[in-house]
């Protein structure tokens, strides 16, 4: 009773001020846990789309391909018909891309012209005439990728011109401005400057020789003390000199004296002297390549179709013939070595450890050891495949017959672990069962725990392989980079690449067009690994049981 | 109530059980078909059962009772060996089917709950077909040579389990798809279709509704005149409903065991008397 009084009297006021007041902050503390976690969850994905987005924007050019349609004529007395293989194609593809342009004639001219396409458009030429030997004599017409400046220029990733001057000429041009040195007369433009004529440089002649160029650009220097560039020389036209030379040969008592001349500025600076950024044409092309290539996107010969090359050409050289079909083939194999080791002995070792291994200190220490090999970072899995399988087996280098041996150590852990829990989550009731009717221990695991843990396994090991896929460090311990120009040539036992590695070879490749095509491989990496993951959760969602 | 039970001597609790086992046997009792004797179970360090001896006559229904975590299921499990998939589990002492030990290294666990089924308080198909849930003990043992034999078994075994008209139209839909009535049929079906010679029931009713509660004591009822069934149960009136015999345990000991209706009407024991009334429990 007296209890009761108490609490009566200590009864929270629910409506004072200080509950009120608690009440909000619970609510603000509550909204603040919440905000943080939306915040999280924002960035995360603001970084992702930040990621993707970078990959798409870099990527998506490398689907397509500028092709050029070139009608050839395959010429019977530059293609042996008893022997295709071996003609005379670089000439061919020569002559027909010139034969569309008749002001070019001699061969210099027209060999610069072909490397407007890439350079292998004469074996696309061979391996066509080879497989159609009717084509002697006809005229066929090949959709012929251009070389990869072109298609960067035809994609509008690089400028057909670039500016002429860079930005410390510029700057320093307007420095001389500044001091009035710049002098624009009668649609002339010149530089005023104080030249000494040194009589060290010149013989007084009649007539004065010399090197006046040279007077002529310590004037200049003279103007500009502070600048070490001989870049700087390039505002003084061909003819700056010959200024000086006139000077002096009118006036011969000038020799050893300063004398203000005005000596005429290159062409560029003429241009930016009238206020405009002077433009020549990107040093990647000669002006003639780049009016026969406007030429054939007049005519209509110039297409950009799907760049199915990507996915069936081999890697090449030239970034605009370079595709992933041997990095897919290369980590198809590895991953078939990887699955078939892994995925049996990761289910054996894990039945074993969590149906039948004793509860001792021993099958403690293989449990913590199993979970320690799945942290163990990748790269020293490298290292151990390439001293114990490389160097103490013999194992052939490069191949995916070590790289799937060395990714089902990285994997194994993943899949046991993976195996263990599908197995712990068959319920002992299913077990029971099928001992009372009186199941042997290993008819019990294989009847029925097994095929009901079976998509939980799976999932673990798809997981597992698609950890695999995205590997790249002890593959390129192991050697498995190599460079693969043709697929047919590819086995378990043959050197190989890919898609992670291949990736990092095109990532260090300063082509152009290389940079486009690792963005596309790695999307193409993640589409296969979306792709896996995909397969993990249909399999979880469509087999998953609710005991 | 605690300080009554700490009271009764241990002594006191053992008492009746040697007496009741030299009872010979009256006319309407059948044979002996199980027997335990001194039998103690231990989970690692823990003793779980008290050197518990008790008769099981063949063709009767054999009830143990008492409160939870007194032994009563951990002495079932004895009695087809299911205890051995348990770690750490050791027993002592001897039970005999049809006179022989089943804890000699002689006989095979395995071919051991063949003969001695089981079904579990949870109803657990496989989650297979009705069909499979029951052909499987019978393949497993080679009992059906062809299709047609396996056929039959099938049949006849839900029919025992009073099951086969309700599910005669659909024997290959999963076996989880029924009620829980008609699941827990289904693992009597599939206990009695390896033919054994006891059925262990753990609390078969615990998850079940009174009426599919009822059919499965009916059908008890049935099954007792070919089989011999031990079932554990926390209800006092279905033990009194469907036993001939009952064994009282407490603490891990078998306290009184005797005919059913002496057990519920005239108990030897207080301590029997008190749970069988509902004052501790």
């Amino acid at each position: 009773m007296s209890e009761a009084q108490t609490v009566d009297q200590d009864r929270l006021d629910w409506a004072s001020p200080e509950a009120k007041r608690r009440v909000r902050r619970r609510y603000g503390a509550n909204w603040r846990l919440q905000a943080y976690g939306i915040a999280a969850i924002a960035l995360a994905i603001g970084l992702l789309g930040i990621l993707i987005t970078s990959l798409v924007v870099n990527g998506l050019p490398a689907f397509v391909q500028t092709k050029v349609d070139l009608e050839i004529y395959v010429d019977p007395a530059k293609v042996d018909a008893k022997d295709p293989a071996k003609g005379n194609y670089r000439v061919l593809v020569r002559d027909s891309l010139a034969s569309l342009f008749p002001d070019v004639t001699n061969d210099k001219e027209k060999s610069d012209l072909t490397k407007i396409l890439t350079s292998d458009a004469a074996y696309i030429l061979r391996d066509y005439v080879v497989t159609h030997p009717d084509s002697i004599g006809k005229r066929i017409t090949l959709r012929i990728p251009v070389s990869d400046p072109f298609d960067q220029l035809n994609k509008g990733v690089i400028p057909k011109e670039v500016d002429a001057l860079s930005w410390s000429q510029v700057r320093w041009f307007e420095r001389l401005r500044n001091r009035g040195v710049v002098v624009e007369e009668g649609g002339r433009t010149d530089l005023k400057l104080e030249v000494f004529i040194n009589p060290t440089k010149i013989e007084a002649g009649p007539p004065p020789t010399g090197d006046f160029a040279a007077m002529a650009r310590d004037s200049l220097q003279a103007y500009l003390p502070d600048v070490h560039d001989t870049g700087l020389f390039t505002m003084l036209a061909d003819d700056a000199s010959e200024a000086i030379k006139a000077r002096v040969t009118a006036d011969p008592a000038l020799i050893g004296k300063t004398v203000q001349i005005p000596l005429p500025v290159s062409p560029p600076y003429v241009t930016l002297a009238k206020g405009e950024m002077p433009k020549v044409v990107n040093p990647r092309f000669s002006e003639a390549q780049i009016k026969a290539f406007d030429a054939l996107v007049a005519k209509g010969l110039v297409h950009t179709p799907f760049n199915w090359e990507l996915f069936f050409n081999a890697d090449s050289r030239f970034p605009e013939r370079a595709g992933l079909a041997g990095a897919i083939t290369g980590t198809f194999y590895m991953l078939i070595v990887c699955f078939s080791l892994s995925f049996p002995i990761g289910i054996a070792a894990a039945v074993y450890l969590e149906e039948f291994a004793p509860k001792n200190r021993l099958t403690d220490l293989i449990e913590v050891n199993i979970n320690n090999l799945a942290a163990v970072p990748s790269v020293v899995f490298g290292l151990l495949g390439l001293a114990l399988f490389l160097g103490f087996f013999g194992l052939p280098r490069s191949t995916p017959l070590v790289g799937g041996m060395v990714l089902s150590l990285v994997t194994l852990p993943t899949i046991i672990i993976a195996t263990r829990a599908a197995l712990k989550a068959v319920p002992p009731s299913i077990r029971e069962a099928a001992l009372g009717v009186g199941a042997s221990k290993h008819q019990v695991m294989l009847h029925h725990v097994l095929p009901l843990a079976l998509p939980g396994i799976l999932t673990g090991t798809i997981i597992g392989m698609a950890h695999a896929l995205g590997e790249t460090a002890p593959l390129l311990l192991i050697g498995m980079n190599a460079f693969i120009p043709s697929v047919e040539s590819m086995g378990v036992l043959e050197p190989a690449t890919t898609l992670p590695t291949q990736i990092f070879s095109w990532a260090d490749s300063p082509e152009r067009g290389f940079v486009s095509r690792t963005s596309a491989a790695i999307l193409v990496l993640l589409g296969f690994l979306v792709i896996m993951n995909m397969m993990a959760i249909v399999l979880r969602s469509r087999f998953e049981r609710k005991w | 109530m605690e300080a009554k039970v700490a009271a009764q001597p241990v002594i006191q609790m053992q008492a009746p059980v040697p007496k009741s086992v030299e009872t010979p046997a009256t006319e309407e009792q059948h044979a002996i078909k199980m027997a335990a004797r001194d039998v103690c179970v231990f989970y690692g360090e823990k003793q779980a059962l008290f050197d518990v001896s008790l008769n099981i006559r063949d063709r009767s229904v054999t009830a143990l009772i008492g409160p939870s975590g007194c032994g009563k299921s951990t002495f079932l499990r004895c009695l087809n060996r299911m205890n051995d998939t348990i770690e750490g589990c050791r027993v002592t002492g001897k039970i005999e089917l049809d006179g022989v030990n089943i804890y000699s290294s002689r006989v095979d666990p395995v071919q051991l709950r063949a003969r001695v089924g089981m079904v579990f308080q949870k109803p657990n198909p496989f989650p297979k077909s009705i069909y499979e849930n029951i052909a499987y003990g019978p393949r497993i043992h080679g009992l059906a040579s062809s299709k047609a034999d396996l056929d039959e078994i099938v049949v006849n075994s839900l029919k025992k389990a009073g099951l086969f008209e309700e599910v005669k139209d659909r024997l290959n839909e999963s076996g989880t798809g029924l009620s829980g009535g008609q699941q827990q049929r289904l693992c009597i079906a599939r206990a009695i279709s390896v033919n054994p010679e006891v059925i262990l029931m753990d609390e078969p009713c615990s998850a079940l509704d009174p009426i599919a509660t009822a059919r499965i004591e009916s059908l008890m009822e049935e099954l007792k005149q070919n089989y011999c069934i031990v079932i554990v149960t926390h209800s006092m009136q279905q033990a009194a409903r469907v036993s001939q015999r009952t064994a009282f345990f407490h603490m891990g000991f078998l306290v009184e065991e005797g005919d059913t209706t002496d057990v519920f009407t005239n108990p030897k024991l207080e301590r029997t008397q008190d749970y069988i009334t509902g004052r501790f429990g």
